[in-house]
């Protein structure tokens, strides 16, 4: 849509609207509010939603919450779409993609990145987050009812940048032995998710947002991401900011987590302190996490683990999967839907003596 | 085509001949007994040894003033050479002296100094200059200190000159960044040999390397597959790999499941730091920087603790224990352990502990104790407290 409205304007506007449309496409949307999803794939009262299996517990888990929706007449239609993690060529990952944008939702296991495969073959949860730009990773970590765990009362909301920061998959080794990584940081990036962040913390009338960062050592890198963020919050000034570095952050986590509400960091940090609060709250089978970007959103797992040594033996906790597709069901607004199950799981886990999964 | 014959198994071994740690060339030979510790003699003159101290900003000045008035208690024969590095001035004299003095005296105990976040990106001096490579951090429960997991005995060998600290950054077009993470070879090797040849010394079973290979490929693959070859020369221990956050979603839930550990820089940074905060915080972890030449030994995390600095709130454990350290390299090991059985002593005695283990003591308090549980252990005080 952007694309055609560009071309509609040009010869009026000159060169001034398409170079900005082209570097970053929601800064044309001047308000920069609430993102306007295009119309949900819904034909007679129906949704459609892709579905992804990935490896592991993947397939076993997602074909609970098949049965589970066909169980309850939720009103969702799955579209299934294989990956093989293991061929080399792309085709795969992109009917996926495609599949997606035709539907605009999608509820995914993990697909496994084999290390031993050459350094040209990327991620497949990477390229799929990065193609579709799902650019904030949320993960809302609650200490749930009937889980045992050392920390009690843990309501923590962790928002991570998904597409850039280490995961840019740009390495080379220009001397042999010598490998250079690039980390990058993007102004846009950080002020898009910045941005999402201080929204959602006021959608969820929450008080306080935390930037998570390592700027002592990464001047200039996480310098920007952390001045992106400051900017962003003299917009909110009902909502307190403060910010924490990384290896603090993880130590206050492990002592005293109660005194975090919602945090906002790149992407690997991203990924160490969601799994620190995942193992908080009582492991990776409990949390649901969900990938937004403008136009699509993704529901998984938040630690994103294929859990290939438990697969196919009836062990795995479905916890995860299910709170995740409860998820999807509010984002598609089905919330009465997404309320009885959801509700349903928490009683259940109340139940200690029925629910012992293997964590 | 002799002299070619001759020749070509030494550019074989320097170039393409995977680590053994077994071989029999001159070359190698010394390069395994590096990392036997024959460090340059110690600057001791008529038996007193000479270690640099480095107050550094924060809590350093103060705790470190303890550490100074429990030795000369003890009649501990260390004198200390103060280098005052100050974080706010701009030129690099303050920086160039501490190296200085540090090359000179071979050890050092420092504070940590505060980075400002404001100044310019410079090049860290510090850890290149001497190429402290190992940071060492052995995290234990102590007794007598409330935690929520019990019995953590974990070793943390963290690579300490490179990866993501490697302080390269650009911005070639403006508002992209690009920071670099360089990963070589060579001190990914040496660092591996140091965590098995300690694991080894130590007594330890099995150590893991901790690594984000599926992700960065090139990287921390080939950190992982420099761990692998070392680890063919040690068969004796186990060599397993995770990836770090899988790793600290663990230490969070079973941290028992951890004997030794290695890993690049950040991922060092952000695991001992959890593993920090499981055995009580960062009041209690002491850390040593180990080179080839030269040992630095400071606090585990490396706190400023502006906040808490001259209230006499601070917890002087980790620096203490750091010195016991200190004594122990520089074979003093009486002392060490007299002044580590105080320590530990003071610390189960829960009306002593300070603010950060939930209690109300000071810290001239706790060194005040600690001198009088040496005291008690034995004739070796300078004086009557």
């Amino acid at each position: 849509m952007m694309a055609t409205l560009t071309k509609a304007f040009k010869p009026i506007l000159g060169r001034q609207l398409g170079n900005t449309a082209k570097v970053f496409g929601a800064a044309v949307n001047s308000q920069r509010g609430k993102p306007t999803y295009p119309p949900p794939a819904k034909y007679g009262g129906r949704h459609t939603v892709t579905l992804i299996p990935g490896d592991g517990i993947g397939p076993e888990l997602l074909n609970h919450v098949r049965e589970l929706f066909r169980f309850s007449c939720v009103p969702v239609d799955f579209e299934v779409v294989h990956v093989n993690s293991a061929s080399t060529s792309e085709d795969d990952i992109n009917n996926a993609i495609m599949a997606i944008r035709r539907n605009g939702v999608a509820l995914k296991g993990n697909v496994e990145t084999n290390h031993t495969m050459p350094p040209n073959h990327k991620s497949r949860n990477n390229l799929l987050r990065t193609s579709l730009d799902l650019y904030a990773n949320m993960m809302h970590c609650q200490s749930l009812p009937g889980v045992q765990t050392r920390h009690k009362n843990i309501d923590i909301i962790i928002i991570r940048e998904n597409t850039e920061g280490e995961y840019s998959s740009l390495e080379h080794e220009s001397v042999s032995g010598v490998v250079e990584s690039l980390k990058i940081i993007t102004r846009n990036n950080s002020l898009r998710i910045a941005d999402y962040a201080f929204r959602l913390a006021r959608d969820k009338g929450r008080r306080r947002v935390t930037a998570v960062h390592k700027a002592n050592i990464m001047k200039l890198g996480d310098g920007l991401f952390l001045q992106c963020c400051k900017e962003v919050a003299s917009g909110y000034p009902d909502i307190e900011f403060d910010s924490m570095i990384v290896d603090n952050t993880t130590m206050q986590l492990v002592s005293k987590p109660h005194q975090f509400d919602v945090m906002v960091m790149p992407n690997l940090y991203g990924n160490v302190v969601s799994n620190v609060c995942a193992g908080l709250v009582g492991g990776p089978g409990l949390v649901p996490g969900a990938n937004y970007g403008r136009d699509y959103a993704v529901f998984e797992t938040a630690t994103r683990n294929t859990g290939k040594s438990i697969s196919n033996r009836n062990i795995a906790n479905p916890t995860a999967m299910l709170l995740a597709s409860c998820l999807m069901l509010d984002h598609l607004k089905l919330h009465d839907y997404a309320n009885m199950i959801r509700g349903a799981i928490l009683t259940t886990m109340n139940e200690t003596r029925v629910i012992l999964t293997y964590n | 085509m002799s002299i070619a014959a001759r020749s070509a198994p030494v550019l074989f071994s320097t170039r393409l001949q995977p680590w053994t740690g077994l071989k029999s060339s001159a070359n190698n030979v010394s390069l395994r007994f590096k990392y036997q510790s024959t460090n340059p003699p110690p600057a001791k003159y008529g038996g007193r040894h000479t270690v640099t101290l480095i107050p550094g900003d924060g809590i350093g000045p103060e705790l470190l003033n303890h550490v100074r008035e429990l030795f000369r208690f003890c009649c501990v024969p260390v004198d200390f050479e103060v280098v005052r590095v100050d974080s706010s001035a701009s030129s690099e004299d303050d920086i160039n002296n501490a190296v200085t003095a540090i090359k000179r005296n071979g050890v050092a105990l420092k504070g940590n100094i505060e980075t400002n976040h404001n100044l310019p990106p410079s090049h860290n001096p510090g850890t290149i200059c001497f190429d402290l490579y190992a940071n060492v951090m052995h995290c234990q429960s102590l007794p007598g200190v409330p935690t929520r997991h019990k019995d953590i005995d974990v070793i943390i060998i963290r690579e300490n000159t490179e990866g993501e600290y490697s302080s390269l950054e650009h911005e070639n077009v403006p508002g992209v960044v690009e920071s670099l993470k360089i990963i070589t070879r060579v001190n990914s090797l040496r660092i591996a040999e140091y965590a098995f040849n300690l694991a080894r010394e130590k007594g330890r079973r099995k150590v893991t390397a901790v690594h984000k290979a599926n992700i960065m490929k090139l990287g921390d693959g080939l950190f992982l597959q420099c761990c692998k070859e070392v680890a063919a020369g040690y068969p004796d221990i186990t060599f397993d790999k995770m990836i770090v956050d899988n790793t600290t979603m663990q230490l969070v839930s079973k941290p028992q499941q951890f004997d030794v550990m290695v890993m690049p820089n950040l991922y060092g940074n952000v695991v001992s730091n959890v593993c920090a905060g499981l055995v009580g915080g960062p009041g209690l972890v002491p850390g040593v920087n180990y080179g080839k030449d030269y040992a630095v030994f400071e606090t585990a995390t490396r706190n400023t603790g502006k906040n808490i600095a001259n209230k006499n709130i601070a917890n002087p454990t980790a620096t203490l224990l750091a010195s016991c350290l200190m004594l122990d390299h520089l074979k003093l090991r009486a002392y060490a352990k007299m002044i580590r059985k105080a320590v530990l002593k003071t610390l189960s005695e829960t009306q002593l502990q300070t603010a950060d283990l939930g209690g109300q003591g000071t810290t001239s308090e706790v060194a005040h104790s600690i001198m009088q549980e040496i005291q008690r252990g034995g004739p070796r005080t300078s004086e009557q407290i």
